[in-house]
């Protein structure tokens, strides 16, 4: 917000355009190259109006032509245009015949506006009030709780008084009752133990709840729901696809053809990250949850460096240097071996969603294993999940025979031959 | 009563005085036991912390912390690529075309790759020409994995740099420049355009550079005869599915005989077709995969056959013929008769290493205008010039080579003169040796050059005039190795690469416009237009060779034959199929594949007849574990003797001949394990795989690595069913495919509608069948090692298969008949009457047990019968075996607790236990044990652990694939799309695989055939695999 108002103040500063307009403009046709205070692809814009005036003597007529065919430009033998070309690795600039002299206008009333001011003022001031006021709840809960354990404390103490004010009065009086009764009464865990009904009925539930338990904690060994290894860099699905609503398949693309959804190479990363080097977060900034773990902007940055690391992405001179180095991630999901499992076949052919097993994954932060992949669990799924044999010619015959012999409208995946041993195992 | 008996310990006791039995009533020992001995110094001991509860503290807490860490997951690493290739997806696999081309297989494949990895070999279907891949280049794939591969160049035992290498090339070319001295390339055929130019264009550089060609098993006889009629160095080319009679002389065309690739052709004809197939005899020695498969075999010595040869052709040219024997004429006369009642549509081979033989066997089928034969377009793959060879060894002796380059050859290992090389290389400047392995060569030259596999290397092929493949790298150099050519680029001082020189040669001379990027596609390009000019080509060579001077040349061969007379015993060497010429000596599937005929692995032998077995005093035994032991035998060949070779008795080898394989004895380089058998091309004399030999008994006896040692069918001819044309053509099925009877209610009814079970409606989906036709199969046993490859089965070593542990999931049974036919087994199990008797059936069963001197055979691949009705099913403690509706019979192995009860109760015996865990065990030192080896695994099916049983799956991973890719495009499944390892590797066409529910499909018209039956059908199994009954062509003229 306070950017906007910046912006907005600027207004008109040099060009006569409108900066607010500027900036969707300069969002939807420019950022993918170019930045306001950074070389990227192409170079930084801030101010480049009053730049080429004062820098090369040119004019905004020039930067209509340039915009709007650049290659035209640089074939008519323009020395500026040419040495911009070069120094750009010969990296042509889209041309963009659709925007008018008025949509220029306003992009470079963006571009001469102030750079914005830097947001993290703002929201360490947002993040300072934020955390000083989640402090002040916590500690009246905690209040609350000493204040009780004071109240109780203070009666277990009056409760003691009491009682030994009272057995003084009693031994003053000379009388014992506890003695008496001692004597008479058999102990209650004495009678337990001579009751041999009762002592088997006991042993008998202790070892049927144990085997119960043992049974349970066996039956999860291997089982690794929940799952949450740290990896090597910090990838927020939550900010990709979550935030920024980026389809699974976009970078786990094989999963659509392949038995494995693939982890994405880092040049899938990089078509993104080659222009957002850094991040930006929320507008209203990180959340309090997102501060308590650590992960501010500066953090999420920082991973970002890390994958141009790993790519050998030098930012400086926007190129590859060549030397890489692999990212080792952990692997989440953990199939074994002798279970052959086909991501193409549920996600192309089925049809089902990726959340239906991997859960919500555009909410997390650190990903995770949701489903506990057990054999049984596979198998529910498959008794109770219709084939979608919609459009789909291969099924055709397959499915008018079958759903006539069971007499049903739509068939289970087990009906289909699913739940066969050697449709997983071989 | 019982305690007045008194036991006695020890005579001892009669003394009551002794000190013994004192000393024995107070102690139970009567020395002191020496703990201290054992036990070590008291001292130490009782100052030692460690104390015997402590240990045990130790031993608990070490256990229960093993348990407990084993509880926790180990962390699993995943690594993406950081730029993914763009046509690989991990999971999906790439299939290249590229060609074997290694101077002994030549053939056009399909390479399936796996993110990058080879995995595996299949036929180019496109290809019509070598297009089918044979047992060994089908286990190619493993030696480009191959441990014992020399992985980057070497001088003098040390590695080197390439550059260094190279300089010293360089260098000595330079120097020799000018010099009396030659420079030498002794190399490999390679039937290569570009190579071919390549080396021109060396030697017009260098004009003392010269090229001597090299087969370790040559072709020179059939080469010279072929020049010498057509004026060109080249083999004829022949096409068995159009002839009606084949007859053959020692050519084992069904395996390597002139390079291979016949069976295809040869099987299509041997199919019955509107009551007509083609007839086969053979004449030979040995009893080869092709005599085997023949419908009359003549087993007859080498001599005998030229003999034969010379007589035939005096018949059938109407000229008397001398010569001294007229033993062979009621032969001669049969085979004659046959021939000239076939006329054009027969042909006539021969594999005997003669020239006069070749030049007589070119003129007979010249003579008979036989269609079979091709002359217009000849074939190259076989180029090795034993004149050359012989010219550049005392070259080498006599000091006048300055350097030698070598390439794809082995020559200190496949020369019978091979001591004689070895000196001369001592004389020679410069040595240099391209190879893939150490090996003897490797051993004694100056320089190693580490070569690419040809699974890394470009390369093109000219199979046959007009028929062009290409060869195209599928992994990058797995070590620092290079490929002659471009090596040879490189000292001529070029900048370009092998593959822009071929891409020049191709655009020059080949493709004639047409799309390099298409031709690389496909793997193979035919040049159309070349018919013309070769029949002109043909013309100018008669010409050149004169009617005459040809004329001349056949009647003195025709003389040399006819009085060639037998000098003793005669040896036959030849080459197996699983092991060729031994270049892929170290790859563990070929080691391990049993060979078609005996059936033994990991070994070669010699065999001999059972007469001469006799005389000689030598047999063959079982023993106690399965194992099958033979004697030893010395075999000498003038004057060089190969000192203890075991021997297999073989039925059908001709009286006064043994046979011995190439490619075995290798030791240099080589692992421990794989250094079997001996070298039989010590005593390839002359480049004549018939010698004369003399053999004596060794001491000593040899265990064999045998997997079938019941040799005979014992008259169950419900087995393999057998019949002849003739009975087929006229008769009807039900006689000669009769379904077996049993009787129900007193009445007589077929086997097949009585039933234990009730059936399953298999109407719907898909339901899977394997056809083997037994008339097509020739037993080559491409698809035991396609099996292999594709489902991980893994190589259990020569101890434990001769254990009967072997793993293979498919085998092919060989069958001998006891009688002369199978037929004649069937009536004289039928005629036994009682047990005792000349018709008893103690001793007649005894006898069926011994083959005869010359059997039928056949073959009968046996895979998991996939029965609908499975007996392994029911027996199962813990389910782990169960069926499918697409009818596989399933193998869950990870549910598999290893009762083996499946097995047992297996009619068909295709079971196999895993013993030992075969992976990541030192103890299988193959390929599954270390990270190169295991590349090979292809990553769809399970790598299976100790203690569970495994068996042919119908390929599931294959079909199920096959669904999936027609369920993502949404289309119905077309016939032929479904593969199994076994049916895409059958070159023959005996093996079909697809859904018998699809009406249209070629298995479901096959399942209809009256040929059709299945495998022990009596029991009432129900097989999804079927077989075609074999019919032979015993119509004789």
């Amino acid at each position: 917000m306070a950017q906007d108002a910046v912006a907005e103040s600027g207004d008109g500063a040099a060009s006569g355009g409108d900066a607010a307009a500027g900036k969707a403009l300069f969002n939807q046709n420019c950022a993918a190259c170019h930045s306001l205070d950074r070389k990227m692809t192409g170079p930084a814009l801030a101010n480049v109006e009053s730049r080429l005036a004062e820098d090369e003597g040119l004019d905004r007529e020039w930067l209509y032509a340039w915009i709007k065919n650049s290659p035209g430009v640089i074939k008519s033998g323009d020395a500026y245009a040419n040495k911009v070309y070069a120094e750009y690795n010969q990296a042509a600039m889209t041309p963009f015949p659709t925007l008018t002299n008025a949509d220029i206008d306003n992009i470079l009333a963006y571009t001469a506006a102030p750079p914005p001011a830097p947001a993290a003022t703002a929201a360490t001031d947002a993040s300072a009030s934020d955390a000083s006021s989640g402090g002040s709840s916590g500690i009246s809960n905690e209040v609350i709780l000493g204040a009780l354990v004071l109240i109780f404390a203070l009666l277990v103490v009056m409760l003691f008084l009491v009682n030994t004010t009272l057995r003084r009065i009693a031994e003053a009086n000379g009388i014992s009752i506890e003695k008496e009764n001692a004597e008479k009464r058999v102990p209650v865990w004495k009678a337990f133990a001579q009751n041999q009904f009762l002592v088997l009925v006991t042993v008998v539930l202790l070892l049927l709840g144990s085997a119960y338990f043992a049974y349970g904690w066996m039956m999860q060994v291997g089982v690794d729901q929940g799952y949450a290894p740290i990896q090597p860099i910090h990838y927020s699905h939550k900010i990709h696809a979550g935030d920024n609503k980026i389809e699974c398949k976009y970078c786990h693309s094989s999963a659509r053809v392949s038995k494995t959804s693939g982890i994405p190479s880092l040049n899938v990363c990089m078509n993104c990250h080659k222009s957002i080097y850094e991040y930006k977060g929320n507008p209203e900034g990180p959340s309090k949850e997102d501060l308590a773990n650590g992960y501010t902007n500066e953090f999420y940055t920082n991973e970002i460096k890390k994958l141009y690391k790993a790519v050998g992405w030098d930012e400086e001179n926007q190129k590859y240097t060549g030397e890489t180095q692999p990212v080792e991630w952990v692997r989440v999901h953990n199939l074994p071996d002798f279970a052959y499992f086909n991501h193409s076949q549920h996600v192309s052919v089925a049809g089902v969603e990726c959340q239906t097993c991997h859960g919500p994954v555009e909410e997390m932060e650190v990903m995770y294993q949701y489903s506990p992949l057990t054999m049984g669990w596979c198998v529910n799924c498959h008794r109770e999940t219709n084939v979608k044999v919609e459009g789909n010619e291969y099924y055709e015959k397959i499915h008018a025979e079958l759903s006539k012999k069971y007499g049903v409208e739509n068939l289970t995946a087990a009906q289909m031959g699913g739940l066969e041993c050697g449709k997983c195992h071989y | 009563m019982a305690s007045n008996k008194k036991y006695w310990k020890s005579e001892a006791e009669l003394n009551p005085n002794d000190s013994i039995v004192e000393a024995l009533k107070q102690n139970e020992f009567v020395e002191e036991i020496p703990v201290d001995d054992f036990l070590g110094d008291k001292e130490t001991l009782s100052s030692t912390n460690t104390n015997r509860r402590d240990f045990l503290k130790y031993v608990g807490f070490s256990t229960a912390a093993a348990s407990l860490a084993a509880c926790e997951g180990p962390v699993v690493k995943s690594i993406p690529y950081v730029v993914q290739p763009e046509n690989i997806v991990p999971g999906v696999a790439n299939y290249y075309a590229t060609s074997i081309a290694n101077g002994f297989d030549f053939a056009s494949i399909l390479i399936k790759t796996r993110e990058g990895r080879p995995i595996k070999v299949e036929n180019n279907n496109l290809a019509k020409v070598g297009g089918s891949a044979n047992a060994r280049v089908q286990a190619s794939v493993l030696s480009l994995y191959d441990s014992t591969r020399l992985q980057g160049p070497m001088a003098n035992g040390e590695p080197i740099e390439w550059d260094v290498l190279n300089a010293a090339v360089k260098a000595k070319m330079g120097s020799l420049a000018g010099s009396s001295k030659k420079i030498v390339l002794l190399t490999q055929t390679y039937a290569s355009p570009s190579t071919n130019r390549l080396i021109s264009e060396l030697k017009a550089v260098n004009q003392n550079v010269e090229h001597v060609t090299y087969d370790a098993i040559s072709e020179d006889a059939a080469l010279t005869a072929y020049e010498n009629t057509y004026g060109e160095r080249a083999l004829a080319d022949y096409d068995f599915e159009k002839a009606d009679l084949i007859v053959s002389f020692s050519a084992d065309f069904l395996s390597d005989w002139q390079g291979g690739g016949y069976d295809s052709g040869y099987a299509k004809g041997r199919v019955p077709k509107n009551g007509k197939m083609s007839r086969h005899v053979q004449l030979e020695a040995n009893m080869s995969l092709t005599g085997a498969n023949a419908d009359k075999r003549f087993p007859l010595t080498p001599s005998a056959q030229k003999v034969v040869l010379a007589k035939l052709y005096g018949k059938l040219n109407g000229t008397s013929v001398g010569g001294n024997t007229s033993e062979y004429d009621a032969i001669v006369d049969k085979v004659a008769a046959e021939i000239k009642k076939a006329g054009s549509k027969a042909v006539v081979v021969t594999g005997l290493d003669d020239l006069d033989a070749q030049m007589v066997v070119l003129a007979i089928n010249k003579m008979l205008g036989s269609k079979a034969f091709d002359v217009a377009s000849p074939r190259y793959i076989r180029q090795g010039n034993v004149k050359a060879l012989k010219a550049l060894i005392s070259d080498m002796n006599s000091g006048r080579v300055g350097a030698l380059i070598m390439d794809g050859v082995n020559p200190l290992y496949s020369l019978p003169n091979a001591a004689e090389f070895k000196e001369g290389l001592g004389k020679v400047d410069l040595s240099v040796a391209f190879t893939t392995n150490w090996n003897e060569t490797a051993e004694a030259v100056q320089y190693v050059a580490a070569a690419n596999h040809y699974l890394e290397s470009w390369g093109d092929v000219e199979f046959k005039k007009g028929h062009y493949s290409l060869m195209q790298p599928t992994i990058k150099e797995l070590f620092d190795t290079k490929q002659f050519q471009d090596a040879v680029l490189d000292w001529m001082g070029s900048d370009s690469s092998y593959y822009d020189y071929i891409r020049e040669t191709w655009a020059g001379g080949i493709l004639n416009g047409a799309s390099w990027n298409q031709a690389l596609q496909d793997g193979v390009f035919v040049v159309n237009n070349i018919g013309e000019e070769e029949i002109a080509d043909v013309k100018v060579g008669e010409e050149e060779g004169g009617e005459d001077t040809v004329g001349v040349s056949i009647a003195s061969a025709v003389r040399n034959l006819a009085n060639v007379t037998a000098g003793g015993m005669e040896l036959t060497l030849y080459s197996k199929v699983g092991m060729g010429d031994g270049q892929q000596a170290s790859n563990p599937w070929l080691q391990e594949f049993p060979d078609p005929i005996t059936r033994v692995s990991w070994d070669n032998y010699v065999t001999v007849s059972r007469a001469d077995a006799e005389a000689l005093g030598v047999e063959n035994v079982n023993v106690a574990n399965g194992g099958m032991d033979g004697n030893y035998v010395n075999v000498t060949v003038d004057g060089v003797t190969i000192e203890k070779v075991p021997v297999v008795v073989q039925p059908g080898q001709a009286k006064g001949s043994i046979g011995l394989s190439f490619g075995y004895g290798k030791k240099v380089g080589m692992k421990e394990a794989m250094q079997t058998g001996v070298n039989a091309f010590v005593l390839y004399k002359d480049f004549n795989a018939n010698q004369t030999v003399s053999i004596e008994k060794a001491p000593g006896n040899h265990e064999f690595a045998c997997v079938q040692l019941h040799k005979t069918l014992m008259g169950r001819g419900d087995i393999i069913k057998e019949t002849t044309l003739e009975i087929f053509n006229t008769k009807d099925h039900a006689e000669w495919n009769h379904v077996p009877q049993v009787s129900l209610n007193h009445q007589e009814v077929p086997a097949t509608s009585v039933d234990l079970w009730d059936s399953f409606d298999r109407s719907i989906g898909h339901h899977f069948n394997l056809s083997i036709d037994l008339n097509a199969c020739t037993g080559c046993g491409a698809c035991v090692i396609a099996c292999h490859a594709e489902n991980n089965v893994p190589v259990v070593g020569k101890a434990e298969v001769r254990k009967s542990r072997d793993m293979h999931w498919l085998r092919i049974d060989r069958y001998y008949s006891s009688e002369d036919t199978f037929e004649g087994d069937n009536i004289k199990k039928d005629e036994f009457d009682g047990l005792w008797g000349e018709k008893g059936s103690l001793g007649g069963f005894g006898e069926m047990e011994h083959p005869a001197d010359n059997p039928q055979v056949a073959f009968q691949p046996v895979m998991c019968q996939h029965c609908n009705h499975a007996p392994c099913e029911t027996v199962c403690p813990v389910a782990a075996t169960s069926h499918g509706r697409q009818g596989q019979n399933q193998m869950a192995y990870n549910r598999c607790v290893g009762t083996r009860y499946c097995a047992n109760n297996c009619p068909y015996k295709v079971r196999r236990f895993n013993w030992f865990l075969y992976n990541n065990n030192d103890e299988f030192d193959f390929h599954m044990n270390n990270d190169l080896g295991k590349m090979v695994l292809n990553p769809d099916v399970n790598v299976r652990s100790r203690g569970v049983i495994e068996k042919c799956s119908m390929c599931i991973q294959k079909t199920q694939k096959t669904i999936l890719d027609a369920k993502r495009d949404g289309r119905v499944i077309e016939d032929g799309e479904f593969q199994t390892a076994c049916s895409s590797a059958c070159s023959s066409g005996a093996m079909v695989f697809g859904d018998v529910n699809d009406e249209k499909s070629k298995v479901s018209e096959l399942k209809e055939s009256n040929r059709m039956y299945h495998l022990l059908e009596h029991i009432g199994t129900q097989p999804n695999v079927f077989y075609h009954v074999k019919v032979r062509n015993t119509n004789e003229a």
